[in-house]
């Protein structure tokens, strides 16, 4: 009877299994509420850094290095994704199909090789 | 849909997620166990048996934990970050297949939830990003200088070996021409059919990448306790830092149970076509191989210094991954 399930039914338990998730990770943080004992002071709320006043904005600029890694990271990411589907039809890819996916994944090479010659890797 | 199939996948919804908070709790009680070992200690031994009820002490104590949310926090996400980050480590297992079907009470039951949809691989891909958010939200709600600088470097480090984990996922789907995870399993039927022996450049890369996205020792910068207290989870107590735990644990447990369904063969070995219930035996005897070599690592390697950590991942792994993919494309190609 369930071997027989649809494509989609199947979906449709994933979707169903996500409030299950949700309410796992919900009721630990209430009952942690009405059980666990409340009583705040400045001291306590202060904020944690090794006992020390917290000195100026904690929201500051920070190196610019994450962002060009995560630049990076998305030009990569959406490109590896491309592979996904040269791969599952590769055994019914004609040779120029598969030299294509190559040559694409020769051009990622080259754009990784391009940013690592910028020295955006480089964490100075 | 029907009456039956909701209550079947009510029913085995629960049990995945209540065996995965289960599979957290004595998770950290058999790494305190090992690292014990390890450090000729002992470890937990007086709650229970063996120190077996520890978890459930350490729950309680949790759970009777004053809760503390910083002044200058942002509070709404400053509660919502610990949600967002366990979430997807719950539902991440949803497409890996436990065990082949099998006849229960006169029912035909396949075992995990959704084993054969067919982009299963890209539905772990696409989850397991979202926990990204989670930790750099608890990190920025914070508003403290180390959860900062750990929940930047928790993302920076993430995005980096997300890279080398989605192109060590190629290998696999290449030579089962399938992104569901059943067809993945089910290629590799027996020893000799696991990818481990046609990937294992592939096998150590999706490793050494996830172990990395857990961001576990030796990869553990965002949280390295010397520099930066505790990193993006320093603000959290109670029950909330437990959540946060949880998260980390439960990613250790699918990273395995994944690597282990893409490159050890999944629920297959000796005698599961004729004593189908074997098979989640095996799928978890894998697993709990590899969170013991996990754990092994912890207890033997020293943490990475952050450059070197980011450029490991840009410079090594993700090369090594691209050259993996196309050298498997070329023996695919020839071999077949």
């Amino acid at each position: 009877m369930f071997g027989e399930a649809h494509m989609h039914d199947q979906w449709i338990f994933v979707a169903f299994f996500l409030p299950i998730g949700f309410i796992a990770a919900a009721v630990p943080i209430i009952a942690a509420r009405i059980l666990g004992p409340r009583k705040p002071n400045p001291v306590k709320l202060s904020t944690y850094e090794c006992g020390v006043e917290t000195v100026g904005d904690t929201w500051v600029q920070f190196k610019v290095q994450y962002y060009v890694f995560a630049l990076i990271f998305v030009i990569f990411d959406v490109e590896a994704v491309f592979l996904f589907p040269w791969a599952v039809a590769y055994n019914q890819l004609q040779l120029y199909m598969v030299l294509e996916g190559v040559l694409f994944i020769l051009i990622l090479a080259a754009g990784l090789f391009y940013v690592w010659r910028k020295g955006a890797l480089e964490w100075s | 849909m029907d009456i039956p199939h909701l209550v079947e996948w009510t029913i085995e919804s629960i049990v995945i997620v209540v065996g995965l908070i289960a599979g957290f709790a004595y998770l950290t009680l058999f790494e305190r166990k090992i690292l014990a070992r390890i450090q000729v200690r002992i470890g937990p031994n007086r709650a229970g048996p063996w120190g077996l009820l520890q978890p459930v002490a350490d729950g309680i104590k949790l759970i009777f934990k004053e809760e503390l949310i910083p002044n200058r926090a942002d509070k709404l996400l400053f509660v919502l970050a610990p949600v967002i980050t366990v979430v997807p480590a719950l539902i991440v297992l949803a497409v890996v297949p436990l065990g082949p079907d099998m006849m229960i009470f006169g029912h035909n039951v396949t075992l995990g939830i959704a084993g054969d949809v067919n982009v299963g691989v890209l539905y772990i891909m696409a989850v397991s990003s979202i926990a990204v958010y989670g930790i750099a939200i608890a990190g920025w709600s914070s508003s403290n200088k180390y959860a900062l600088m750990g929940g930047l470097r928790a993302t920076a480090q993430m995005i980096s070996y997300e890279l080398a984990l989605g192109l060590a996922f190629v290998g696999p789907i290449l030579l089962a021409n399938s992104m569901n995870l059943m067809d993945i399993v089910n290629a590799q039927r027996g020893l000799l059919g696991w990818y481990i022996w046609l990937q294992p450049l592939g096998f150590i890369i999706f490793l050494l990448a996830g172990i990395a996205e857990v961001n576990r020792d030796p990869f553990d910068m965002p949280e390295a306790e010397q520099e930066l207290t505790a990193g993006y989870h320093a603000e959290y107590s109670g029950m909330k830092f437990a959540l946060m735990f949880m998260a980390e644990y439960d990613k250790m447990i699918a990273v395995s149970m994944i690597a282990a369904t893409l490159f050890l063969g999944g629920f297959w070995g000796p005698f599961v076509e004729q004593i189908p219930l074997l098979g989640p035996v095996y799928l978890l005897i894998k697993t709990i191989f590899l969170l013991f070599v996990m754990i092994w690592m912890r207890a033997t390697l020293v943490r990475f210094r952050y450059d070197r950590l980011m450029a490991f991942g840009w410079k090594v792994l993700l090369p090594l991954a691209l050259v993996n993919v196309v050298v498997t494309a070329v023996i695919v190609l020839v071999g077949g």
